[in-house]
């Protein structure tokens, strides 16, 4: 029983170490990792990389093809592509982390009370998971983005709202394989409050499937809000948003087609790096899967 | 299984008014005052007052909730305020469109998944097995709405094969059921391939293959089967997602369907019609889940014994 416990708790320390292990022998996994980090790295440093500023217009130049002075090319009011992909990485991955963190922390929140007190406040939260789960994510995301107005802040949270109920799902899940075993038992003995064991004795054991899931979680994040700001909900202009950046290029689709190309292209690439990376997490936390 | 078919449409129940109040609240939350939008600018105060009041504006929350839900039973869900028309009959006219966009692109999802899926396990880590897993990740990966335009691209603008708008002609059709098949392909065939392999490494597989069975038998008969029930699930849950992809993909091609209309509705600020389309479509959805379940029991004995 001893033996049995001491290796539920060593996993947490030696997990997140191994797991990260098996993680680097997977190419695709560490190419994916790859492109995440370059892709923080220009949204921090977006300001020294950008040649141009996101807003900075000139009609003088609108509708010019790639070349060397313009990337990417210029959109109709004669701003750099290039630059408002580069500035838009920052938008893109803000509400995508962000958007996370709000699901993870709710759902965490929600899925931890579920599945540590069970009954009446399980059977009241799921249910209510349930619900929100019968709408397709992204039309609850249109519909709360549609009632609390456009804005950055705003989509994050319908972005964030929407995503809620798998994390509650896995975090509960998680937390009543956990809850009966001797360690949390023994933090019960010894007097420690429910908060207490919750945060350090059950969270910490539930990490890795969150991570996983907050990894795949980002690049639907991101997808989601780019539909948004495509169909016009989310972020206002000037501020360049790679989905809007797309919308607006539609006008011009039969003439201007590197318009709409480079948009999509910085979102397929975000969102296939970070399924890589969420992908060979997955097989790196469950190696039974694998082979 | 009667007792299994009525558990589970009973349980549709608190599902529908979970929904309703979801909607109901971001309705009621959302900024403006309804009284003015259907009134328009020019209104008085004392007609806006006399308005709220004639349609109990002013009440407690969930006195209006209340009323909602009641008129909503009898298929009022509210007026439109663009075109003044019943909010459901704007949206029941445009259903048809959706749901033939979200089923044919669930019919590609399912032929195109499943044999891709089934042949990819069998021959793991071969060439076809690796293009199909390269091509799925992308496909999990192409924004619905980017896809739609580079299609546009290609074979409207370009080769001038397909039409880019319109849902009423064969032709047209076929443009945009790719774009929104596409991530259901890639999902169907992750899962289906996934799947097979957990069968496959299962005891009874390898029982048959040791009392000697052809391998075609193996897969076919005994493997198929079981590998199939999970993927029952993720299909049904995948017309969810095309129902809502469906919203930017009927905006795409023009086609004149829910998601265009709350499209539009947003872009007018018509709240009633964003909030109706969300309605209907997770009802749609709601009953979908509800077939799947029942198809599920009737495919799974383990169900079919449970309720006995």
């Amino acid at each position: 029983m001893n033996e049995h416990t001491e290796k539920n708790i060593g996993q947490s320390q030696h997990g997140l170490k191994e797991i990260f292990k098996r993680l680097s022998r997977a190419p695709l996994a560490m190419i994916g990792l790859a492109i995440v980090v370059v892709l923080v790295f220009t949204a921090v440093f977006a300001g020294f990389i950008a040649p141009y500023g996101y807003a900075e217009q000139d009609l003088m130049a609108a509708f010019e093809e790639p070349s060397g002075a313009h990337l990417f090319g210029t959109d109709e009011f004669g701003r750099d592509i290039f630059s408002r992909i580069i500035y838009g990485s920052r938008i893109s991955l803000q509400v995508g982390f962000i958007a996370v963190g709000i699901a993870v922390f709710a759902g965490g929140f929600l899925g931890a009370i579920a599945g540590y007190y069970g009954g009446k406040a399980d059977n009241l939260i799921m249910r209510a998971m349930d619900v929100l789960l019968s709408i397709p994510s992204i039309l609850l995301a249109i519909a709360i983005a549609a009632s609390l107005g456009p804005g950055l802040f705003n989509l994050m949270i319908a972005v964030g709202i929407s995503s809620t109920p798998n994390y509650a799902r896995i975090v509960r899940g998680s937390v009543l394989s956990i809850r009966n075993q001797e360690f949390v038992e023994a933090a019960k003995a010894v007097g420690s409050s429910d908060l207490r064991i919750i945060l350090k004795h059950i969270i910490p054991n539930c990490l890795a499937p969150i991570i996983v899931q907050a990894t795949l979680g980002v690049a639907i994040a991101i997808l989601t809000a780019a539909g948004l700001s495509f169909i016009g909900l989310g972020i206002q202009p000037p501020i360049p948003e790679w989905g809007a950046m797309l919308s607006g290029g539609r006008e011009y689709i039969r003439d201007y087609a590197y318009m709409t190309v480079f948009p999509g292209l910085a979102i397929m690439i975000t969102i296939l790096a970070l399924n890589f990376l969420g992908d060979g997490l997955r097989d790196a936390l469950d190696p039974k899967l694998k082979r | 299984m009667f007792k299994y078919i009525a558990r589970r449409i009973l349980f549709l129940l608190p599902v529908l008014v979970g929904v309703s109040f979801i909607v109901f609240s971001l309705l009621y939350i959302t900024p403006g005052d309804p009284a003015r939008m259907v009134l328009g600018d020019q209104a008085t105060e004392e007609a806006v007052q006399e308005f709220r009041n004639k349609e109990g504006l002013n009440d407690p929350f969930l006195v209006q909730y209340g009323r909602y839900v009641y008129k909503a039973i009898q298929g009022d869900i509210g007026r439109s305020y663009m075109t003044r028309r019943p909010v459901s009959d704007e949206i029941l006219s445009a259903f048809p469109s959706t749901i033939k966009l979200a089923a044919l692109s669930m019919v590609i999802a399912i032929l195109l998944g499943i044999p891709f899926g089934i042949i990819s396990a069998i021959r793991q880590y071969s060439l076809f097995d690796s293009v199909t897993m390269i091509f799925a990740m992308v496909g999990l990966s192409m924004p619905v709405f980017w896809l739609g335009i580079l299609l546009i691209l290609f074979f409207s603008v370009q080769l001038r094969w397909l039409p880019s708008s319109g849902f009423d002609s064969l032709a047209a059709m076929i443009l945009p059921s790719i774009t929104l098949a596409a991530q259901s392909v890639a999902i169907v065939t992750r899962m289906t391939r996934s799947s097979m392999l957990e069968v496959v490494r299962q005891d009874y597989i390898r029982t048959a293959r040791a009392k000697g069975q052809k391998e075609s038998v193996v897969i076919w008969r005994h493997a198929l089967g079981n590998a199939l029930i999970p993927v029952v699930t993720v299909v049904g849950l995948q017309f969810g997602h095309l129902l809502g992809g469906a919203v930017l993909t009927e905006s795409i091609f023009s086609i004149p369907g829910v998601g265009r209309l709350m499209v539009e509705a947003i872009k007018m600020r018509d709240y009633p019609l964003v909030q109706g389309g969300v309605l209907y479509i997770a009802i749609a959805f709601s009953l979908v889940n509800l077939l799947v379940d029942l198809v599920y029991a009737w495919v799974d004995p383990r169900i079919k014994a449970q309720y006995k």
